[in-house]
């Protein structure tokens, strides 16, 4: 099949260069732009699979790697948020098999709530960070990570953007799938139990390794020197480059792809060769910061540009020092739910009860738009269960009473299940009522499986976790299954009852979604051919 | 055709065939021998919101999205998405919309009708768009977007 020349988007060279690695088992949550990293691997014949969140997905991986194998772990951006706990400590234990745990940060909100840049999280946890600027970075990096995680005994966080994710570009997949290594299973209590004792030496032995790779970014090759004019020097990583090489050809241009830790002299040189050096980079002041504090005196970009994305425009308003505010964008037509949408009936049915919502995140956010206007907060994934408890706890008996959290399947296997366990531990008087829009599958994302839809990433079949069962099983007063659609009249009356009650109740409304529908129909369809 | 850089901007609903379009334009080019780079937003076009996306082609492509204002052509499926994506369009660059077709009705294959409209400017073999229909659809349905797609070029004379 490869190798060749092909046209693939960043999320597909990154599945291609981790199938060339031999990746041994690919593990993630969907979330954009990351998502088709795995599906991809799992077309292309690696192993992939949906994990129920980012941690497990990300504990997963750290299993592979202690077993030998190499691991890629996804999620986009507030994913590693989730996955960060085993992530700071996985610094310290090191890998065996080659770890790589893959953030898709979002500047410019295509698809997320927040702008947070991950970067950070390379410096905070001490991990080893490359920054592809296009699809064949993208490949080319996802294999040398492999390479770079098993050398200096370390995870390595590969930085995407959406732009890099999405954008599509000719790849040159120039490498043969290697032979997986076969490693021999070897306790080593030292390194992987992290006890204080062995801790302590274990954050030694990393702050070392950090060293290391400095000495090693600065005989690497792993950035890319363009000589220009000396009276205009510019520094940028990621996609920043591409927007870089045409907003300014003329300028010299260091492209860093090793982005943590930084290859300090290098950067040194490259400033002192010109005599105006400024730092293009979507998000913070990542690199400008960490070079400014080595003392090398670059231009940090506006605070006009810690917003949203950059483009060739902005790149040349940033080289001018122009600081006027860009033009509005215009609105284009805003997504709705789709008509006949599951979500639809349970929305009106809340709007129409005058209920105080504690949403969640997935397709169904989409009802705090008009004609529903039927959510009233959304933080993040899980937060509707407990966020909804501590209005209950807060809110005056006849407003407590209103309050209902309302959360969709994926949401509630990724991080719902501990709400739950919250509100039959910590009763609120008034009781509460979480309604579970169980639509069967992961609609926001693109229609992924989830470890309820009774189907595996690669659509084998799965045993499908029954969420009735596990809502009883943790304590709850009631537990419904409505369609909200064909019994909305029923879905009312109930709401009503539990509302007016003291109890802890969940009502699971249950009804596929109607692309989901499209597609098993499509999928029996290939299925009866075959 | 020579192109040191060629800009397209599609744009249209989420369900109109807008990425696939874009695509099959890519691919074109690429088989054509020159760099491309396309660039859209996925996320939630599958509710009706607007879609746009970016192909630029040429001996060598940098940033994969076209700047504001530098579109060489910008193809809407939906003209509602011209006050949108109007200021995309270069001064003197081509807008296609729908309406040159005039009273031909390509129905779901709108994307690949106006692709020929696009192709009557760009000027890429029609063997070449043949064979990339006739990849991404089977039977009756290739042939009806192969009609499609000849009946797009000939609306633009
Ligand atoms: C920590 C985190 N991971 C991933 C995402 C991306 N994401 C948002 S909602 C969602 C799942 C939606 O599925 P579900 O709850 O079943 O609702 P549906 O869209 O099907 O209505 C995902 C994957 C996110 N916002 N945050
Ligand atoms: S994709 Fe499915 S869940 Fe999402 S709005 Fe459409 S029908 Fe509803």
């Amino acid at each position: 099949m490869f190798p060749g020349k092909v046209i693939l988007s960043g999320d597909e060279a990154v599945a291609y260069g981790a199938y060339a690695a031999s990746v041994a088992l690919g593990s993630g949550y969907p979330g954009t732009p990351s998502t088709e990293i795995l599906e991809t691997l799992s077309r292309i014949g690696g192993r992939a699979e949906w994990a129920p969140n980012e941690k497990v997905a990300l504990e997963v991986g750290i299993g592979v790697s202690f077993a030998g194998g190499r691991s890629i772990v996804t999620m986009k951006h507030v994913g590693v948020n989730v996955a960060a706990d085993p992530l700071f400590t996985l610094a310290y234990t090191g890998v065996t098999g080659g770890l790589v745990l893959v953030s898709a940060d979002d500047p410019g909100l295509a698809s997320s709530q927040n702008e947070q840049d991950n970067r950070n999280y390379a410096k905070a946890a001490k991990l080893l960070m490359l920054e592809p600027s296009d699809s064949q970075e993208a490949y080319d990096f996802t294999v040398l990570a492999f390479e770079l995680s098993e050398k200096f005994d370390i995870p390595v966080l590969l930085r995407m953007t959406t732009r890099v994710c999405h954008s599509q570009g000719v790849v040159n997949l120039w490498k043969e799938r290697e032979n997986a290594r076969e490693i021999p299973y070897e306790k080593n209590v030292h390194k992987r139990v992290m006890v204080p004792a062995f801790a302590k030496g274990a954050h030694v032995k990393l702050e070392n390794i950090m060293k290391e790779i400095e000495a090693f970014a600065e005989t690497s090759a792993l950035e890319d020197v363009k000589k220009g004019s000396p009276e205009l020097g510019i520094i940028c990583s990621g996609v920043a480059y591409q927007h870089v090489c045409e907003a300014a050809p003329e300028a010299s241009v260091l492209k860093l792809g090793l982005t943590w830790p930084l290859p300090k002299k290098k950067i040194a040189a490259f400033a002192a060769s010109v005599k105006r050096c400024i730092v293009v980079e979507e998000g913070d002041r990542f690199l400008a910061d960490a070079i400014a504090s080595a003392g090398i005196p670059v231009e940090p970009k506006p605070d006009s540009l810690l917003f949203g994305e950059l483009d060739v425009t902005r790149v040349r308003k940033q080289i001018r020092r122009d600081e006027t505010p860009d033009p509005a964008p215009k609105a284009g037509r805003a997504p709705q739910l789709c008509p006949g949408c599951p979500h639809r009936k349970s929305f009106e049915t809340l709007r129409d009860l005058g209920c105080i919502v504690s949403g969640d995140i997935g397709c169904y956010t989409l009802g705090t738009l008009p004609p529903f206007s039927a959510m009233d907060m959304c933080v993040c994934m899980g937060a509707s269960i407990g966020v909804g408890l501590g209005l209950r706890h807060t809110l005056k008996e006849t407003d407590a009473r209103r309050v209902v959290s309302v959360i969709g399947d994926s949401t509630f296997l990724h991080s719902g299940l501990t709400g739950i366990v919250e509100m039959v531990y910590n009763r609120p008087a008034t009781g509460h009522l979480v309604v579970i829009l169980d639509n069967s599958t992961t609609a926001m994302t693109g229609l992924q499986e989830n470890p309820s839809t009774g189907r595996h990433l690669n659509l084998d079949p799965a045993y499908p976790v029954d969420l009735a069962a596990v809502c009883k099983a943790l304590g709850v007063d009631h537990v419904d299954t409505v369609d909200t659609t064909l019994e909305t009249e029923r879905f009312r009356e109930l709401v009503k009852e539990r509302l007016a009650s003291n109890g802890v109740n969940v009502i699971i409304a249950k009804r596929p979604c109607i692309l989901q529908m499209k597609k098993l129909a499509k999928l029996a369809k290939k299925e009866s051919v075959k | 055709m020579s192109a040191e850089l060629v800009n397209v901007v599609f744009a249209g609903i989420g369900g109109q065939g807008i990425i696939l379009a874009s695509d099959m334009l890519t691919e074109a080019a690429f088989k054509s021998g020159y760099d491309v780079k396309k660039s859209e937003l996925h996320g939630m076009s599958q509710r009706g919101g607007s879609v746009s996306s970016d192909v630029r082609f040429g001996t060598k492509v940098w940033s994969p999205m076209v700047p504001r204002g530098e579109a060489d052509y910008l193809v809407v499926l939906s003209e509602d998405q011209v006050e949108v994506c109007g200021d995309m369009l270069k001064p003197g660059g081509v807008l296609l919309t729908p309406s040159l077709l005039g009273d031909y009705n390509p129905g779901r294959s709108l994307n690949i009708a106006m692709l020929g409209a696009l192709n009557a400017h760009l000027r890429f073999p029609e063997e070449l768009w043949v064979e990339l229909i006739r990849d991404k659809f089977k039977g009756e349905l290739a042939d009806a977007n192969i009609e499609a797609f000849r009946k797009g070029a000939a609306g633009v004379k």
